[in-house]
């Protein structure tokens, strides 16, 4: 491997994080869902990237996973969603955007202190990957925490996903890489579904996961 | 029975038995449509693959990349075999209720069938497994099945239950991942890339030589990943709620099975941990978590009205209690965390049987609309208070004797902590036995319509917890034993 190999998987690396923090102050749902599909585009290449250099074919399949599923298929059917349901206008943000923003840089630096000690021994492009992949999944825990709604929960896991799979196509050589992918793909689907079908049913007015603790109310 | 086993053919594998079973009966009940038949069928494989498993008590393979069997695991898949094929019994009277009150459609049992094994199926995996990639996949496996199992009734409560049990669980076994991944990049430098270096045996051989540091990290996401799922505080969220709102015999499963499938997989990493020196002593923060657990699940069951409810924080509070005495380790404290594992699914599943009668009974989980149940129902009603005597951990009953366990070896060597212990099981004892009175003795409410139940279960599993209490084979609490010293 050379060394402009590293570099590029470190800038679509790079790209991930920075696309995470889009994620953090997108307000409006169908930017949101636009963030989140550059985010699985980006994420694809990444991937074919470390397969063309791992000389690991079987990581294109990941990489035609995460392009054709995650960053076309979800993203067009929570957009559809969003726009039946009629919340497409609505602004929702729990805490004030400037303080996720600064959480958001205190897990970058979080993970890259607590991984980048610990991974001096492995060769660099690991080592700089798994703390790039760490910090995508802490934002990406950071927007499901932060946000009320059904459907960014579910973009904001999905982005954690996307770290996941950013650390395992990053471990040379790991087994098992594609079946987790397609593992974890079987869950989003069964995610959105689930939203499909709260909403088709009509059990709720709202997919607001705030206003169904409301729902449960005193009876307990 | 060793004579017993020539007659077998030679390519009988009981392993292979114990995982096919279960998903070619999934795959025949999700077509047949009777529910009679079905409710047999499901029984019928529950019992196949207990056979099985108990096959693998005197023939045991040999392990392999993907699958093996040793001492710890086939602990668990008895009891988990036993456990499924117990609630199958149950699961047949009970759906037989409910199907006659409407609350489920012959469409949905169809469903429910399939995925009771399906999750039988992924949690025999998950136990199984020697390949910590395929553990995993087996246990979201598991928790999608329960996820759909839960939801099945379709109410506002069943389907929030069902989301907030998902969404929680499916961050959890993403940072599960994350751990598994952080391991496999700890054993690459030292076993080489590819397969071996997530097979557990390998790993577990050669854990010494992993960097610690790494080590370290991965086993804080496993224990917040693998955590959730246990439903440790401050992590349990989902975990009441799924209780509360699904089908009771899937009650009886989360609390008896699915909880110890995912605190095996954290053990599975202890002793990972614990075979390097350099890591970081896992013990204080299971102590901690299980301290915590233990005291919040409490003080929360004092202010539940909902009858399952209240056992699922229970639930919380015996995870507490096992992890609490795993984090103690030792031999002693590994012995009382076993022993409590396997006495808290069985008296805690044959509870959910008796409040799954219980409220089909009196048409509610409302523990205010119960009372007087000894009078009304002496024999249901005697059944609930033998299985709250049992978990609260009275003599002469099995929980007793763990639970002493755990006592006198954390007196020996943290007296301040087993104060704090004693504390918290004094707490839930409270809890438990001031709803208790309420709803066996005391004036009947709500409706007294005769109970069809089915006890046998029930009498099964209090009886082996009995047992267990008064006298535990020898040969048994040397296995215990043994198990015990592999986990370190």
């Amino acid at each position: 491997m050379t060394g402009i190999d590293f570099d590029i998987a470190h800038m679509l690396a790079g790209f991930l994080v920075l696309l995470s923090f889009l994620m953090l102050y997108q307000v409006r749902l169908l930017p949101l869902l636009n963030v989140l599909a550059a985010h699985a585009f980006v994420l694809s290449l990444s991937v074919a990237w470390q397969a063309y250099i791992q000389h690991a074919p079987h990581l294109y399949i990941t990489a035609g996973i995460a392009l054709v599923f995650k960053a076309i298929l979800v993203p067009w059917a929570l957009r559809r969603m969003v726009i039946r349901m009629g919340i497409h206008r609505e602004i929702e943000t729990v805490f004030s955007i400037g303080l996720t923003m600064l959480a958001g840089m205190a897990l970058v630096a979080l993970s890259l202190e607590v991984m980048l000690p610990l991974t001096a021994k492995a060769e660099p492009v690991v080592r700089e990957d798994i703390a790039l992949a760490l910090s995508v999944v802490l934002i990406g825990l950071l927007v499901m925490v932060t946000r009320r709604n059904a459907v960014s929960q579910v973009v904001g896991f999905m982005s954690l996903e996307n770290g996941i799979n950013l650390a395992a196509t990053g471990a040379r050589g790991m087994p098992l890489v594609v079946e987790i992918s397609v593992a974890f793909s079987v869950l989003i689907a069964f995610i959105v579904i689930g939203i499909f079908l709260f909403r088709i049913r009509e059990r709720f007015d709202t997919v607001d996961v705030g206003a169904l603790d409301e729902f449960r109310g005193g009876q307990r | 029975m060793n004579d017993l086993l020539v007659l077998l053919p030679p390519w009988f594998d009981p392993i292979l038995g114990v995982l096919i079973i279960p998903l070619v009966a999934a795959a025949i009940l999700a077509l047949l449509p009777g529910y009679r038949i079905s409710a047999l069928l499901n029984i019928a494989a529950s019992f196949g693959s207990l056979a099985c498993a108990v096959t693998l008590l005197f023939q045991r393979p040999p392990s392999h990349e993907l699958l093996f069997i040793d001492d710890f695991n086939i602990v668990f898949i008895l009891l988990n075999t036993f456990i499924g094929f117990t609630t199958s019994a149950f699961s047949a009277s009970y759906i037989a209720h409910e199907l006659e009150i409407g609350r489920l459609t012959a469409g949905h049992l169809r469903f429910y069938h399939a995925m009771f094994q399906l999750m039988l199926f992924g949690m025999n995996l998950a136990l199984l497994a020697n390949n910590i990639g395929l553990m995993w996949v087996a246990v979201e496996l598991a928790t999608l099945t329960t996820v759909l199992m839960v939801g099945i009734y379709r109410t506002h409560e069943a389907l929030e239950a069902a989301w907030k049990y998902f969404i929680l669980g499916s961050v959890g076994i993403a940072l599960a991942l994350f751990g598994t991944i952080l391991v496999y990049l700890a054993a690459r430098p030292v076993i080489g890339e590819g397969m071996d270096a997530m097979v557990w045996t390998v790993l577990v051989e050669r854990a010494h030589e992993f960097d610690p540091s790494l080590l370290n990290i991965a086993f804080i996401f496993l224990l917040l990943g693998y955590g959730t799922k246990v439903g440790l505080a401050p992590l349990h969220a989902w975990l009441p709620d799924a209780h509360a709102e699904g089908p009771t015999p899937i009650s009886a499963v989360l609390s008896g099975l699915l909880l110890n499938v995912a605190l095996y997989a954290l053990l599975r990493f202890k002793m990972l941990i614990a075979a390097n020196a350099l890591a970081i002593a896992p013990g204080p923060l299971l102590i901690g978590l299980g301290l915590l657990s233990l005291i919040f699940a409490g003080f929360m069951l004092y202010r539940r009205r909902d009858i399952k409810r209240m056992f699922a924080y229970s639930s919380i509070e015996h995870m507490g209690i096992i992890v609490f005495a795993f984090g103690m380790a030792g031999p002693l404290g590994n012995l009382a965390g076993l022993l409590q594992m396997t006495m808290h699914s069985l008296t805690k599943s044959a509870i959910f049987f008796t409040v799954g009668h219980v409220a089909q009974v009196k048409g509610s989980q409302r523990l205010a609309d119960m009372g007087g149940l000894t009078t009304s129902h002496p024999f249901l009603g005697w059944l609930l208070v033998a299985g709250v005597a049992a978990i609260v951990g009275l003599p002469p009953f099995g929980v007793f004797t763990s639970e002493f366990l755990v006592v006198t070896t954390t007196f020996a060597r943290e007296p301040v902590l087993a104060v704090v212990f004693i504390f918290g099981l004094l707490l839930a004892f409270g809890a438990l036995w001031l709803r208790l009175t309420e709803v066996a003795f005391g004036e009947v409410k709500g409706p007294t319509p005769p109970v069809r139940a089915s006890y046998l279960p029930v009498i099964a599993h209090l009886s082996l917890v009995l047992a267990a209490g008064i006298w535990l084979p020898p040969p048994l609490v040397a296995w215990f034993q043994h198990v015990a010293a592999l986990l370190g």
